[in-house]
């Protein structure tokens, strides 16, 4: 758990973050969003103490996390960040390893975690262990940047815009990966963006911020649903609203009896993949599969746009 | 030109300058032709491997200590403690950089008397510019991103210079190394007006009996010199640079 306890930063006379308090519940995904200058990356940075707060207090299980020394602080914590940051002059797996061999770990043990992580991001460790960063792609990269981060298992992890510089196929995949690894580690992640689209689709919770002051922190359907500004509407997209109420939803959720002709759509599709499919296929209703990919009911236009209209 | 073509000449060049060192009795008849009065044809003061040797040996000595000095203070005013030096070791650097060698000599020899010091101290002011410049440059100008994960990681300080900075700028401070040893060969030649065994003393014998195959053996060993190590350098700068996907230049 992340309780952050009205925590200011000043520089000079400007104030770039003011009075934010708010708790993270582990083994959750925060999304803390803004516009640039909002604020956002420097919360962030104050929670590893890559930047230390004018005021106020930051516990992490409890405890201040200015009762270690900085960098032994930020060796338990997870920091990825835009553009990957990797070190050009060593190899994947000595990047990967960079926190690990910090804390003094043996041999056998960071080989082992560093190939585990990296089959885990489908990076065969004999092929790619020994190459330098600038050898891989883009997507390739980034994934090394969260290994690394991921590498001493630590229970939070911050991320600075870390999908920034990716084309929207391997961000897509790279958000479904992040999901995945969250689940199976069970890791607090603390994601900055100012992408509305990757908050919703990645958030627990969002943070949205605006000008250094925290406007609204709830879940995405609050957001979506009672904006607590006009700032946080526009940020939200008045246009976009429906669809990202319904890129919520899985379509297992919406689902009706009955059953429906033509190509079917699993359950654990979001709402939004079958309005979308609807709409273009021009069909009524879609049916609608189980995990073992039988027809179990079916998906109506009509459901959705009830489902896609402002909650009560 | 043939991809072979450079590294045959470099071959070429390096087997000619060793034979020269070593064995200069055989080219006496290229040389020849130069002199007049039957004036000797191969410098007879000395051998001309061990003015080689001693030449190469001023020259690494000054480079040694310029490097240490040059970089101990760049990375001194690059941290945040040193920062506020940094515009007094520029200027101070600079100095050393405007003072002509001939005048550091003439100033150096009442202090520390004839021979090999004074030679030594003109080379190592005259090589901390170059070094000391691209030290910085490579210092300041590291990745943003690479220097934040290095931190955002828990580096300390002494961590992120020794792991992270210094073998990111490593090609830049090689280039200013190379520069500094090219300049010193030359300089160095200066130092034989004072009594310091190097290669200078071949061409100031040359100068005084005018004998033009003094001047033109000193003159080309040097610049044998010269060519050969400004290449090898360079070839350790592309080798590392490539290494961090920096491309060739």
């Amino acid at each position: 758990m992340i309780e952050i306890e009205g925590i200011t930063k000043r520089y000079d006379a400007t104030t770039v973050v003011d009075d934010v308090s708010m708790v993270i519940e582990p083994r959750t995904i925060a999304v803390i969003v803004g516009t640039s200058g909002s604020g956002k990356t420097t919360l962030l940075r104050m929670i590893n103490r890559l930047v230390e707060p004018t005021s106020g207090i930051i516990k992490l299980d409890g405890a201040d996390n200015r009762s270690l020394p900085g960098y032994e602080l930020r060796r338990s914590i997870g920091y990825a960040i835009q553009g990957h940051g990797l070190f050009p002059h060593r190899t994947v797996a000595q990047n990967i390893a960079t926190v690990p061999v910090l804390l003094g770990w043996d041999k056998d043990r960071i080989k082992a975690r560093v190939d585990e992580l990296m089959t885990l991001y489908q990076l065969d460790p004999e092929a790619f262990g020994p190459r330098y960063p600038h050898e891989l792609s883009g997507g390739q990269q980034q994934r090394v940047g969260v290994a690394r981060a991921l590498a001493a298992e630590p229970n939070v992890l911050l991320m600075d815009e870390p999908f920034g510089a990716l084309d929207p196929i391997i961000r897509a995949k790279a958000q479904e990966d992040l999901l995945a690894i969250q689940k199976r580690f069970g890791t607090t992640i603390i994601l900055v963006t100012h992408d509305m689209e990757e908050a919703v689709h990645m958030g627990d919770k969002i943070a949205v911020m605006d000008a250094g002051k925290l406007v609204q922190y709830a879940k995405p359907a609050e957001i979506l649903a009672k904006p607590a500004s006009a700032f946080v509407e526009t940020l939200v997209g008045a246009s976009e609203r429906p669809f990202r109420l319904l890129s919520l939803g899985r379509v297992r959720d919406a689902m009706e009896k009955g059953s429906a002709e033509g190509e079917a759509i699993p359950g654990d599709a979001s709402q939004r993949d079958a309005l979308a499919e609807l709409l273009w296929s021009g069909r009524p209703a879609l049916p609608v599969t189980g995990a073992d990919g039988k027809p179990i009911g079916r998906v109506t236009v009509d459901g959705l746009v009830k489902r896609a209209a402002r909650p009560a | 030109m043939k991809a072979w073509l450079p590294s045959l000449l470099r071959l070429a060049l390096v087997m000619l300058l060793v034979a020269f060192v070593t064995n200069p009795g055989w080219f006496e008849p290229l040389l020849k032709p130069l002199t007049e009065n039957n004036a000797p044809v191969i410098y007879n003061q000395g051998s001309l491997l061990t003015l080689t040797l001693l030449h190469l040996r001023t020259v690494l000595i000054a480079t040694v200590a310029a490097t240490i000095v040059a970089v101990a203070l760049a990375i001194l005013v690059t941290r945040p403690a040193g920062a506020e030096f940094l515009p007094l070791s520029r200027s101070l650097v600079n100095i050393g950089q405007t003072f002509p060698p001939v005048a550091v000599l003439a100033l150096a020899v009442p202090a520390v008397g004839f021979g090999e010091k004074p030679t030594l101290i003109a080379l190592f002011l005259y090589g901390l510019l170059p070094i000391f410049e691209n030290a910085l440059t490579g210092l300041t100008t590291l990745p943003a991103n690479v220097v934040e994960a290095a931190r955002g990681a828990g580096m300390t300080g002494w961590q992120r210079l020794t792991k992270v900075e210094l073998p990111l700028s490593a090609p830049i401070i090689l280039g200013g190394i190379r520069l500094s040893v090219v300049i010193s060969l030359a300089t160095a030649t200066i130092g034989s007006t004072v009594a310091a065994k190097t290669l200078g003393e071949v061409i100031i014998a040359g100068l005084l009996s005018n004998n033009l195959a003094f001047i033109l053996q000193g003159g080309l060993i040097v610049a044998a010199l010269a060519v050969l190590i400004y290449d090898g350098l360079s070839a350790i700068e592309r080798y590392t640079a490539r290494r961090m996907g920096r491309g060739a230049e």
